[in-house]
């Protein structure tokens, strides 16, 4: 229960947790002990924090200048030979089965005629010099459709929030496996309220997938800015109102290994204000 | 919640018995059946009746006794006779199914390595070896060929999981770490639910595959079906 | 009569000079008196409000099952008030039906059922019917209910943190209660090894204190065969509970290792979380040696659960047969022998488990063995209603209850020692209702029948009866509503600790039965409620009850209701059993323990003056 002053209290202690160290053993059992004598009858207290963290951050928060600022395009290629499209077996789970006339592909590698390479992230990975941007109001929307993740990649920055829905009727479980950020693994039966989700440190990419439907999985870069975006179906992609700057740019791809780590490029590009330049990444098919 | 069901999954009491040896671990539930309700009804009724004719009376002095050692050998020694009986009877009928050296000789084997929340079925294809390219994978989805025995060989791959089909009354626990087996006979061509159950996390109840028995023609029809697509297939262009 | 010639009135030796002495009365603080109090009588009445509350938090989860269990997947409004990450728009959640059924049964085993026998009852009852002033170690007394309660608390909060409680089944069997990542429940179920391991510590230092009490403060007179049935049980409980929980005690502290600092006691080399190996791990543990250390405590835990139940219907039903019991000492030899037996048939509870086949044998003809004594006690406490004269009490109508259910729930066990048939019923709804049968229908009757039963001792006041027979029939009633169609559900395969079984088609038509249980068991929940405000109630308002209501023999009913502090004025001497309820020739029809036969007292004196002049 996030509402409860207990839960701030035990952070420290889930921090030890994660630590390998005897000792702190003994620490905890202790701390457990008062935290467990003074209780959690007290509900009201813990708001404050949660503001009190947004307002220090908010004193080095930059704005994004899209009249001023460059825009970086380019396009995302596969060179070699594209490997075999997994066709995904949903007979598995008869509501999945059902929901697809024809036996669906997995999304894993999708590349379009000419190599162009679907759902890689492009993102500034550095030369920002440590600038943070307010997180938008909007939030982003994890769709659960037919058994599989809508989208399958995409970028969302530190703050957002993540809105997780389940159109489907039957159960979907939703599992973040996160280096960086606080993993959760969710149950969401059919009928209920879509999960909200804030992630707090950036991290290039965190796997989202649903232990119930084992082909179903996604990919979320977090990012304290928002100069990021994904390549559509001619593996082409657009950042937009980034500062005059030298940057370093990643593109990143889930390559046939399905997993965080992928294949990455990286590339240097200059811009100044109102530049458009062109960067294009070729990924070597393994 | 609540789906069109087929008529012949409406019982009451034991469902189908679908494997060679269900119908013998019936019987010995009927067996334990029948003299658990006589006992029941006898101890039952005796507490009824004495509730009834002692009830408090002003007057009527209880009777005082400490006890009968005769009566009591014969209570000690019925049951534990009876109960004796039950064991070795079971016995037989245990390591008919369990005792690995017992198990059908040259019975197929399926390997089966469930995972949170999923049945990872593996066959071995035409060359009924595992580990080869011609290794048949399906998803939840087991078939099984009638009249046939075959070996299912358990492993979890993440936490506990158990195997359990009620119509064949066959349950183990597939044990990350820990391979073990199973034999099942089926006897009828139907469709069945496979169950787990261990708790295995929030998905356990999700987790559920269905075990097809179909005939031996069915069944080499469906391995060709499933025969691994020509190395150089074309990739799959896709316009999302 | 041997102890005939013991000298008139032997004073024992007060453990600590001064204060147990009650000639020496002191006045106590509040504090000394309510809180922190040393008393026997008043730890093992904080004992029992702590068992109420947790029975209630308890009962609450149940409700939430069996919420969810009625209709699955119902989204109940009304539970909007729970945080989204238990109800989701009044769905419950899967992973929090997973934390309701396991805090549940947690809560009943450790929290309610085991401190409420062998915390309320072991305190109140041990020097009362031994005849000794207090426990033979006051402060490792009171030690043990602020670690009990301490446990509760911890257990409880587990609740409120990140994660959630513990979700693996009260018998968490690793990997799923190891790895954080495969049941998303990170703090709570170290949460729930915290608190456990301190419930043992006071398990441990009431059970040495009972020990210890037992064997040497008995009253001249009170030879072992002259102690009620209780008594014997909760003596031999009291070993038990000191040979089982260290073995608890080191399984947990191996999982808060594997859990904290990464060892791999119970996690394999082969292990895959989402497919991917493990980092981090050496691996090269076994999975199923949590389940042997588990039982090993666990079987047991199940009898430290019932005997004493055993031991406080087998003394109301005496009381209220108005008869001696029906072969007290193979009452007594049962009871040695399922302390006995009950190490020995752990392994039923892993027939399914992969556990070599061999094994299965071994333990069956061990879990069949056990079921001999049980059935001896059944038979006995029939022999002890013959021939009575019933005067029918709720605390009898209670006792009377656990006999007829603890005899489903032995019988139902029947099935599950017959491997083949455990094959098939194992890990189904007949386990939960054989359970039920015996931790609800067995011991859960007979605590409230010991507490109509002991309230005027007590609190000086008695319980509304009419209100308790309202309870009892409530209970009784709503009891095999809830519990008896279990059986029905399991023979139709309905595996246990499933969230929605209406995923299944060959389950979905038991909703309707389902919703029935469900209803029955709201109000059986509701009737615990009616027995609380009985409870209160009288506590303030009830019948004064005088020193001996129910014409009982045992050595606490010659004391004024509540007992002072220190209880006996003078040292009781026993001449007789427990249960000498309608002697021929007597002219009351009961006998209390210490009342001198005829003529003793002059010859006592006699005899003494004969001393004194030698």
């Amino acid at each position: 229960m996030p509402d409860c002053a207990l839960a701030n209290l035990l952070k420290p202690l889930e921090a030890m947790i994660i630590h390998p160290s005897l000792r702190q053993l003994g620490y905890m059992l202790s701390l457990t002990l008062v935290v467990g004598l003074v209780g959690c009858g007290k509900k009201d207290s813990d708001e404050e924090d949660d503001s009190g963290g947004k307002s220090d951050a908010a004193a080095t928060v930059a704005t994004v200048d899209m009249t001023n600022g460059a825009t970086i395009v380019g396009t995302v290629k596969l060179d070699g030979a594209a490997p075999v499209a997994k066709v995904i077996n949903m007979g598995g789970d008869a509501y999945c089965g059902a929901a697809h006339k024809t036996s669906p592909v997995s999304d894993d590698h999708w590349v379009n005629n000419g190599g162009a390479l679907v759902n890689a992230f492009v993102y500034v990975k550095d030369g920002l010099g440590g600038k943070t941007y307010a997180a938008p109001a909007t939030a982003i929307t994890l769709a659960q459709k037919g058994c599989t993740y809508e989208p399958h990649v995409f970028g969302i920055m530190v703050g957002q929030t993540m809105k997780v829905e389940n159109d489907d009727q039957t159960l979907h479980n939703v599992h973040s496996v996160s280096a960086a950020n606080e993993s959760f693994n969710e149950g969401q039966p059919p009928g209920t309220p879509a999960k909200e989700h804030k992630m707090t440190k950036q991290e290039v990419m965190i796997p989202i997938k649903c232990d119930v439907h084992g082909w179903m999985n996604s990919y979320a870069g977090v990012l304290p800015h928002p100069f990021f975006a994904v390549t559509g179906a001619d593996g082409k992609y657009e950042i937009k109102g980034v500062p005059a700057g030298d940057y370093t740019i990643e593109c990143w791809h889930e390559s046939t290994k399905s997993d965080a780590a992928g294949v990455t490029q990286d590339q240097k590009v200059t811009v100044a204000a109102k530049d458009s330049k062109t960067v294009d990444f070729t990924l070597k098919a393994q | 919640m609540a789906q069109a069901v087929p008529p012949r999954y409406k019982h009451w009491w034991l469902p189908d018995a679908s494997s060679s040896y269900a119908g013998q671990i019936d019987d010995m539930f009927y067996l334990i059946l029948w003299i658990t309700l006589f006992v029941f009804f006898l101890v039952e009724g005796a507490l009824i009746v004495f509730l009834w004719k002692y009830r408090y009376k002003n007057g009527r002095k209880a009777i005082y006794t400490h006890g009968n050692n005769t009566l009591e050998i014969t209570w000690t020694a019925i049951p534990a006779v009876i109960l004796v009986f039950l064991a070795v009877f079971s016995n037989s009928l245990w390591s008919e199914i369990r005792d690995p050296n017992k198990f059908p000789k040259n019975a197929p084997a399926i390997q089966i390595k469930p995972r949170q929340f999923e049945w990872d079925i593996t066959y071995p294809g035409p060359d009924k070896k595992f580990g080869t390219a011609d290794d048949i994978q399906t998803i939840n989805q087991l078939f099984l060929v009638v009249n046939q025995p075959v070996q299912i060989k358990l492993e979890g791959q993440d936490v506990i999981h158990s195997f359990f089909v009620p119509e064949f009354r066959i349950k183990q626990d597939a044990v990350p770490g820990m391979p073990t087996a199973v034999w099942i006979k089926p006897i009828k061509e139907a469709q069945y639910e496979i169950a787990c159950a261990e708790l295995c996390g929030l998905g356990h109840y999700r987790m559920k595959g269905t075990v097809s028995i179909i005939s031996q023609d069915s069944m080499d029809r469906w391995v060709k079906s499933q025969a691994p697509a020509p190395a150089a297939a074309p990739a799959i262009n896709l316009t999302p | 009569m041997a102890t005939l010639v013991a000298p008139a009135i032997v004073r024992k030796k007060p453990t600590k000079p001064g204060a147990h002495d009650a000639h020496g009365h002191h006045e106590l603080s509040f504090v000394q008196k309510y809180i922190f109090s040393q008393d026997h009588k008043r730890i093992g009445i904080q004992f029992m409000f702590s068992s109420l509350f947790f029975l209630l938090v308890g009962g609450g989860l149940a409700m939430i099952v069996r919420l969810e269990l009625g209709w699955p997947g119902h989204a109940f409004k009304f539970l909007s008030f729970l945080p989204s990450t238990m109800v989701a728009g009044g769905v419950i959640l899967p992973e929090f039906y997973n934390s309701a059924f396991t805090m549940h049964a947690t809560f009943m085993i450790f929290f309610a059922v085991m401190p409420f026998l062998m915390g309320t009852f072991a305190n109140f009852l041990i020097p009362l019917h031994i005849g000794a002033p207090d426990m033979a170690f006051p402060k490792i007394n009171m030690l043990s209910f602020w670690f009990a309660l301490v446990a509760g608390i911890i257990m409880f909060s587990s609740f409120f943190v990140k994660g959630g409680a513990a979700g693996g089944g009260w018998t968490n069997y690793p990997p799923l209660s190891d790895l954080s990542e495969l049941s998303g429940v990170n703090v709570g179920q170290n949460l729930w090894i915290i608190s456990l391991l301190i419930s043992g510590v006071a398990s441990l230092m009431g059970a040495v204190n009972y020990i210890t009490t037992v064997v040497n403060m008995r009253c001249p007179g009170m030879s072992f065969f002259r102690m009620p049935l209780a008594i014997w049980a909760i003596f031999v409980t009291a070993i038990l509970l000191l040979l089982a929980i260290p073995v608890l005690t080191s399984a947990l502290v191996l999982l808060l290792f594997d859990r904290t600092v990464h060892t791999s006691f119970f996690i394999p080399s082969t292990i895959l979380v989402a497919g991917q190996p493990l980092v981090g791990r050496s691996g090269g543990g076994q999975v199923l040696l949590w389940q042997h250390l588990f039982w090993f405590f666990g079987h047991p835990e199940v009898y430290i659960m019932i005997l004493p139940a055993m031991g406080i219907a087998s003394d109301i039903l005496a009381t209220f047969a108005r008869k001696p019991i029906f072969g007290y000492k193979a009452m007594v030899f049962s009871i040695c022998g399922i302390a006995v037996l009950g190490f020995f048939v752990w392994g039923h509870h892993m027939f399914q488990s992969g556990m070599n086949p061999l094994l299965g044998t071994t333990f069956m003809i061990s879990t069949m063995l056990i079921a001999v004594p049980s059935a001896i006690k059944t038979f006995n406490w029939l022999g002890t209603l013959y021939g009575g004269n019933f005067k029918f009490t709720t605390a009898f109508l209670f006792a009377v209850g656990f006999v007829a259910m603890f005899v489903i729930g032995g019988l139902s066990g029947i099935f599950m020692a017959s491997t083949p048939v455990d094959i098939f019923i194992h890990d189904t709804y007949f386990i939960v209702g054989h359970i039920h049968y015996v931790l609800f229908g067995g011991s859960i009757f007979a605590i409230f029948a010991g507490v109509y039963y002991w309230f005027p001792k007590m609190f000086g006041r008695m319980l509304n009866e009419t209100l308790g027979k309202i309870h009892f029939w409530l209970v009784f009633l709503t009891f095999n509503g809830v519990f008896f169609p279990m059986h029905i559900l399991g023979i139709g395969g309905m595996m246990r600790r499933i969230y929605d079984y209406t995923q299944y088609p060959h389950l979905s038509h038991f909703q309707g039965l389902n919703a029935f249980m469900s209803v029955c068991a709201f109000i059986l929940g509701a009737s615990t409620l009616l027995f609380l405000f009985n409870l209160f109630w009288s506590m303030f308002k009830g019948k004064p009850s005088g020193m001996n209501p129910w014409h009982a023999n045992t050595l606490e009913w010659t004391l004024p209701s509540p007992p002072v502090h220190g209880n006996f004025s003078e040292t009781p001497h026993v001449f007789r059993g427990p249960y000498e309820y309608s002697v021929p020739g007597h002219t009351e029809d009961y006998w209390p323990q210490n009342e001198p036969p005829e003529g003793w007292l002059e010859r006592a004196q006699q005899m003494k003056a004969t001393a004194t002049h030698g």
